[in-house]
């Protein structure tokens, strides 16, 4: 690396504005004990929760008049098993959640760490149409439950699929049993088996 | 969970929005055969790839549906996490396979973003030029296999033959009509050949006279509009909650379009508008997609005339391969080389989440790195699995033939739904 790129991206980096934004202040002066840190790289703004706070402040994120987060526009899991990092990692997963306002122009991300022995979070589902389908695809794909969810069935995979395919030791080259065609039909009642 | 007593709080306190979610009728009385369930898909041709609606039916009417996905399901993010940062651009053109630009845009902005840099003008303008005849190809795609759904058939051809011109212009610069693996990270793979740029503009008038045919052809045409009007209306509070975005949320009313609201590229330097729809049914996407196209060939015609000379690809070692003529001719070279082969890009430790404007809506890439070369979590968030949460009560109470009238406007991509 050259001498001229590295301190391009130092500059870029310290160009970002250090203080925090006034929906940071504002979920920190509601709830004080939900707050486990806040940071902001490469202009993204996190926060950084307590899990049995997501409820009330996403209530209060999309409610309030000086957040208007109305827009829901993505959620996944973090798997940081075998991640050695200085990523600052307390628990195995991370639930993040990304949050658009369109009324006020912005935009954050939430981050709710979950332990692998006690592998659930409150869902979120009654707050955006569009929670449903994602908090299913992250019990697909990780295995953590969302307390309180309707339907928590899986979405992607099929519901014969053992483990959870996207957590860091599911073995990449696993290969599941195609399932019988029996079992199929037998399902949707498509032929009549005796 | 152990949740504390203070923070318990009940679903009416939570101001619950009312949810259908996947719309399921009691299941019938043996005797009573009122309601049918009949399975649209996975197979269906007017299924645009894998997906399987199961319906019920009171009569000819709509009554319940439950959308099944994951047919198509390859495991993008999974083959991404055993990659390397560079090996995941070909995966990012399977996702959206009818505007590959887009996908490959998205992911090495997002690339960028976790390194913090800069790529040069000519690679921003070049981006534009080639994501918007891009988004062309999307709306040209979408809008001919709709028209033909409902009966078009000489609109879907006309269109596909105008789809056609502009992946000849994309094979051109990339050497592949739909798997092109063209961006790189802090700049473009090629820079345009020779006299391209007049091709471009001659081109993209033949694709003006198409899309002024078709909309000669069907817009005011008395049987489309009667199977394209005031079906699948949602309203827009609605589709914001679902997360609707792109073609969709604008037809709903919501002038909402990254391109302005989170400017890359050099968006904000050109001038373009942004259409919207009335009340937010089909023939609204049908229009709203129209007008983007003639929107795109504008953005085209002002970036062709303001792109500068200059380098497609950043200067910076420790993101760009060497120069051939340096890997043959000077030690620094070959070791700058050797290096980017077998240990690949190594952005700083870090997370980013980058949206930019898709064919189809929001596409956001979500990355995390660790610094080690590989990484941690590669997520896209693909525009269409929204819509096709939504699909149960954009259904209801319709017909059942009009089923593919709302299906077809949608849009749905099946290797970006299920990646």
């Amino acid at each position: 690396m050259s001498e001229e790129s590295s301190e391009s991206v130092e500059s870029i980096e310290t160009s970002e504005p250090a203080e925090t934004s006034a929906v940071i202040n504002l979920v920190r002066q509601e709830h004080p004990a939900a707050i486990l840190s806040t940071h902001r790289h490469r202009s993204d703004e996190t926060l950084v929760l307590k899990r049995e706070f997501i409820q009330p402040i996403c209530r209060l994120l999309r409610d309030h008049p000086d957040c208007q987060f109305e827009m829901f526009v993505d959620m996944t899991a973090v798997d940081y098993l075998l991640v050695e990092t200085n990523l600052q990692q307390t628990e195995r997963f991370e639930v993040v959640y990304h949050l658009r306002s369109l009324s006020k122009d912005h935009r954050i991300r939430l981050k709710c760490p979950v332990p692998e022995n006690d592998c659930q979070i409150p869902s979120i589902h009654l707050l955006w149409h569009a929670v449903n389908w994602y908090e299913r695809e992250c019990y697909d794909m990780y295995g953590i439950h969302f307390e309180g969810h309707p339907n928590l069935n899986r979405i992607l995979m099929y519901e014969q699929f053992q483990g959870h395919p996207l957590r860091k030791d599911y073995p990449m080259d696993k290969q599941q049993p195609l399932l019988e065609l029996n079992d199929v039909e037998e399902r949707y009642h498509y032929g009549r088996f005796e | 969970m152990s949740t504390s007593e203070l923070t318990t709080i009940s679903a009416e306190e939570l101001k619950p929005i009312h949810l259908p979610g996947a719309i399921i009728p009691a299941p019938p009385e043996e005797s009573d055969t009122s309601i049918m369930r009949i399975e649209i898909g996975p197979a269906h041709p007017a299924m645009h790839g894998i997906v399987r609606l199961t319906t019920y039916l009171d009569g000819e009417q709509i009554v319940g549906m439950v959308p099944e996905i994951g047919y198509l399901h390859r495991g993008f993010e999974k083959e991404s996490e055993n990659s390397k940062w560079i090996q995941v651009i070909p995966y990012t053109d399977r996702l959206n396979y009818v505007s590959p630009v887009l996908n490959n845009i998205g992911y090495s902005m997002a690339v960028e973003k976790l390194f913090g840099v800069e790529i040069p003008r000519r690679a921003q303008f070049a981006r534009v030029i080639m994501g918007e005849i891009s988004r062309i190809t999307d709306h040209l795609t979408c809008l001919a296999a709709c028209a033909m759904e409902v009966g078009g058939f000489t609109f879907f051809l006309w269109f596909i033959k105008a789809r056609e011109y502009l992946y000849e212009l994309l094979e051109q610069v990339t050497g592949g009509r739909v798997t092109i693996n063209w961006t790189r990270f802090g700049g473009n793979g090629t820079d345009f050949p020779d006299g391209f740029l007049k091709e471009v503009e001659v081109r993209l008038e033949k694709v003006q006279e198409v899309i002024e045919e078709g909309d000669q052809l069907v817009t005011r045409n008395k049987i489309f509009i009667d199977r394209m009007k005031n079906i699948g209306v949602l309203s827009k509070d609605r589709a914001i909650s679902y997360g609707f975005t792109g073609p969709l949320l604008r037809a709903c009313g919501v002038p909402y379009d990254i391109r302005r609201a989170d400017p890359h590229l050099v968006y904000d330097e050109l001038d373009f508008e942004i259409p919207i729809g009335e009340v937010g049914d089909s023939y609204d996407r049908f229009l709203v997609r129209m007008e983007e196209m003639r929107q795109s060939i504008s953005i085209i015609e002002q970036a062709i005339d303001k792109i500068p000379y200059g380098p497609v690809m950043t200067r910076e070692r420790y993101l760009g391969y060497p120069d051939k003529k340096e890997v043959y001719g000077s030690i620094e070279g070959l070791i700058d080389h050797f290096k980017m082969v077998m240990e690949g890009h190594h952005p700083p430790a870090g997370e980013v989440y980058q949206p930019i404007e898709g064919g189809n809506g929001e596409l956001g890439f979500y990355l995390v790195s660790d610094g080690s070369g590989d990484p941690v979590k590669c997520r896209v968030r693909p525009p269409c699995f929204n819509y096709v949460q939504a699909m149960p009560e954009l259904a209801l109470g319709h017909y059942v033939a009009d089923v593919v009238a709302i299906f077809g406007s949608i849009n749905m991509i099946g290797g970006e739904l299920d990646r």
